[in-house]
């Protein structure tokens, strides 16, 4: 039993912090009509990550954020220049800039000696869940045992640390967020800093793709921005319950997602390795077509 | 990078296989090009990244099968029909949370390209673990590469590329009817749901297509960058269509005999910056909307106002302080150093009264021409007006001034 404490609790924790930190964040995305920030803000981040390994050499969390947040302002900046010269609508803006970036992320990971590193384009895609495991942790005593807790993987600490951070601000600007997202010409008339909510908010979108993008890759945080949050509206008309329901069926889909993956292990010969972050993605997808199917509230006012 | 490698393939003597496959990319860049004008035009765009990213399943479920009917999974016709399945049920699915759900479109995109990936990915991890079926090749559908590309492959996707690149041409009628004026379309009996349907194949033509060559992560910027570059260069549809379909055709061109001739470099990121190098050059060059013309018609913009200003206030006796004016009134010889006005300056400023006296009664008479007025005013009004207008203009100026002199003495 103890074994599957460093082998599956570990990775799961992970897939789990990652994913309920990301829906969070996406509750208010989705009610905003910006989920594709998520989409655009995930692409966006790989550019910046692989700069700041090619100039500074390390794999650190601190060069990384620095590199994605700086990225993900460049394309803001960006997208923004092209919105009000181009007159173009903000979707395609968006998409210009996304898939430039990312393109440029690509060849240059590509041109890269990334033979140092265990970095690749289908890592940044989806990541390799499975290999966050805690080989220090196969016993219980390894709980207490600090230098057995020393070995857990970074990825851990990172992003609980980018939980920790989503759930702060959510308690810091709560009233202001909520105000600015559901009337936001009122927030700005009654003095709530509407543009400073809206950066900070995908701001944190950035830190948690960095974080999410080096333990899952970035299809989970696709996923999990916009999946959960969608089946939670779909639930509910009251906001605090929609983010609660988010968080369970986000949590549902990491733990299931994960352990289904493992399933297929078994249930195919052996050697078989199902990825983990994908099988994630599509269960958080099931319990989004299970409540666009059956959710109480899935017609809105239109019911 | 290797120059020849890089001439030859540019020229087409690089080999039968690099020849078609470059052909193929020029056809799928233009047709891109095409595509994504009308996609751009009905606010559409994004609705190309849930299309692409939807076909993964069905590439992975197409090898399977191939694969398990003892075959090679490697099949290309057979994987594009799946990724053509797979890509009509996400649009499927998209259009049915956004019709039959609350959610909007944004969030039905986003869930539909994220999990009809993961999915895909899901199934693609399976097939490389259980070794069967010729997989190789299989991961060049995310990121696209033409190295290693049987011919038949090549030909096949040729084929595709200059196919959609007629369905689209055969179609710009229609599509761009509706897409600038769906009431007229609608009277004209077009169906745009009917017309949308369409479009949207043609997206699903072109994706399919490129994903062997741009890779399903990145076939989009095909269809967003080109029409978003010419949207700086021209006002006008057909123009935007010719100037995107040339932009999209040229990134293909360059971009696969860029990637022919350096190693290790994926054609379809390549494709796309150069795509995004062209949007540059469009963003800051662009005679219609780039930020330097615009800089530059700002800046001659201010300068005519100053003139006009300066020699109103000239032609008044008045003394000048504004530091703009002054500087424009000396550089065009209108003012002295004292501020004295010089022969031409007096020439000058008469005109200009007159001019704006002209003018500012042409705006009384006319009121609603002043939301096209912004700059004209500052035209010389031979330039601007017919000469019978001008005249007429004079003659009532002329009463109007007398009427007053009268009503003074």
């Amino acid at each position: 039993m103890a074994v599957y404490l460093g082998l599956t609790i570990v990775p799961i924790l992970i897939g789990l912090l990652a994913a309920v930190a990301a829906a969070l964040l996406g509750n208010f995305l989705v009610l905003k009509r910006q989920s594709l920030m998520g989409d655009a803000v995930s692409h966006v981040v790989l550019p910046g990550i692989i700069v700041a390994f090619v100039t500074t050499g390390s794999m650190d969390a601190g060069p990384m954020l620095v590199g994605a947040a700086i990225a993900a302002l460049v394309a803001a900046v960006l997208i923004e220049i092209i919105r009000v010269l181009g007159k173009v609508e903000p979707g395609a803006a968006m998409g210009v800039v996304f898939t430039a970036l990312f393109a440029f992320g690509i060849v240059l990971l590509e041109q890269t000696d990334t033979g140092a590193i265990h970095f690749d384009v289908e890592h940044a895609l989806y990541g390799n869940l499975e290999s966050l495991v805690w080989l220090a942790g196969l016993e219980w005593s390894a709980l207490t045992d600090p230098a057995a807790l020393a070995e857990l993987p970074p990825q851990l600490p990172r992003v609980a640390a980018a939980l920790v951070v989503v759930i702060a601000f959510f308690c810091v600007a709560w009233r202001p967020l909520v105000i600015a997202t559901f009337d936001p010409v009122f927030a700005a008339a009654s003095g709530v800093p509407v543009r400073l909510v809206d950066g900070a908010l995908i701001a944190l979108v950035a830190i948690v793709a960095v974080t999410a993008f080096e333990a899952v890759g970035a299809i989970i945080t696709i996923a999990m921005l916009i999946c959960p949050p969608a089946a939670a509206r779909l639930m509910t008309d009251n906001l605090v319950r929609q983010l609660l329901l988010s968080v369970v069926f986000a949590a549902i889909a990491a733990s299931f997602g994960y352990l289904a993956a493992g399933a297929g292990v078994a249930l195919f010969v052996s050697g078989v390795a199902v990825s983990a972050a994908g099988m994630i993605a599509t269960v958080s997808g099931l319990i989004l077509a299970l409540a666009a199917l059956f959710g109480p509230r899935r017609l809105g006012a239109r019911a | 990078m290797d120059v020849e490698a890089f001439l030859s393939a540019l020229t087409f003597q690089a080999g039968y296989n690099t020849t078609i496959v470059t052909i193929g990319a020029i056809l799928l860049g233009w047709a891109g090009g095409m595509v994504g004008t009308f996609l751009l035009l009905r606010r559409r765009s994004l609705v190309s990244d849930a299309l692409s990213h939807a076909t993964l399943p069905g590439v992975g479920i197409a090898f399977l099968v191939m694969a398990s009917l003892g075959g090679t999974g490697r099949f290309l016709p057979g994987l594009l029909l799946g990724a053509a399945l797979s890509a009509l049920a996400g649009l499927a699915t998209v259009e049915w949370i956004t019709r039959r759900t609350r959610l909007q479109a944004d969030a039905a995109i986003g869930a539909v390209l994220s999990v009809f990936f993961g999915f895909g990915i899901v199934l693609l991890t399976v097939i490389q673990s259980v070794q069967i079926g010729q997989q190789a090749g299989i991961g060049s559908f995310l990121l696209g590469s033409t190295s290693g590309m049987l011919r038949s492959e090549a030909i096949t996707l040729a084929v595709l590329a200059g196919g959609t690149a007629l369905a689209v041409f055969f179609l710009r009628r229609t599509l761009t009817l509706v897409a600038f004026d769906e009431t007229f379309a609608r009277a004209r009996g077009i169906s745009i749901r009917r017309s949308d349907l369409l479009l949207m194949l043609l997206v699903l033509a072109v994706t399919v297509t490129g994903l062997r060559i741009v890779g399903l992560v990145l076939i989009i910027a095909l269809v967003i960058i080109p029409p978003v570059a010419a949207r700086f260069w021209t006002e006008r549809v057909d123009h935007m269509l010719l100037i995107s379909a040339g932009i999209g055709a040229v990134s293909g061109y360059l971009g696969t005999a860029l990637s022919a001739s350096i190693d290790d470099l994926p054609t379809g990121p390549i494709i796309v910056l150069v795509a995004t190098g062209l949007f540059a050059v469009s963003l800051l060059f662009a005679p219609v909307r780039g930020v330097f013309s615009g800089l530059y018609r700002a800046r001659a913009f201010s300068w005519k106002v100053h003139r006009r200003q300066g020699l109103l206030a000239l032609n008044r006796g008045e003394a000048i302080y504004d530091k703009k004016t002054i500087f424009v009134l000396l550089a065009e010889g209108f003012m002295r150093r004292d501020g004295s006005i010089t022969p031409p300056g007096v020439v000058a400023a008469k005109l200009a009264a007159e001019e704006e006296a002209l003018w500012s009664l042409y705006l009384r008479e006319n009121p609603d021409s002043l939301h096209r007025a912004h700059g004209m005013l500052l035209d010389p009004i031979e330039e601007r007006l017919g000469a019978g207008e001008i005249n007429a203009l004079r003659l009532r100026h002329y009463a109007a001034t007398r009427q007053t002199v009268e009503a003074m003495a």
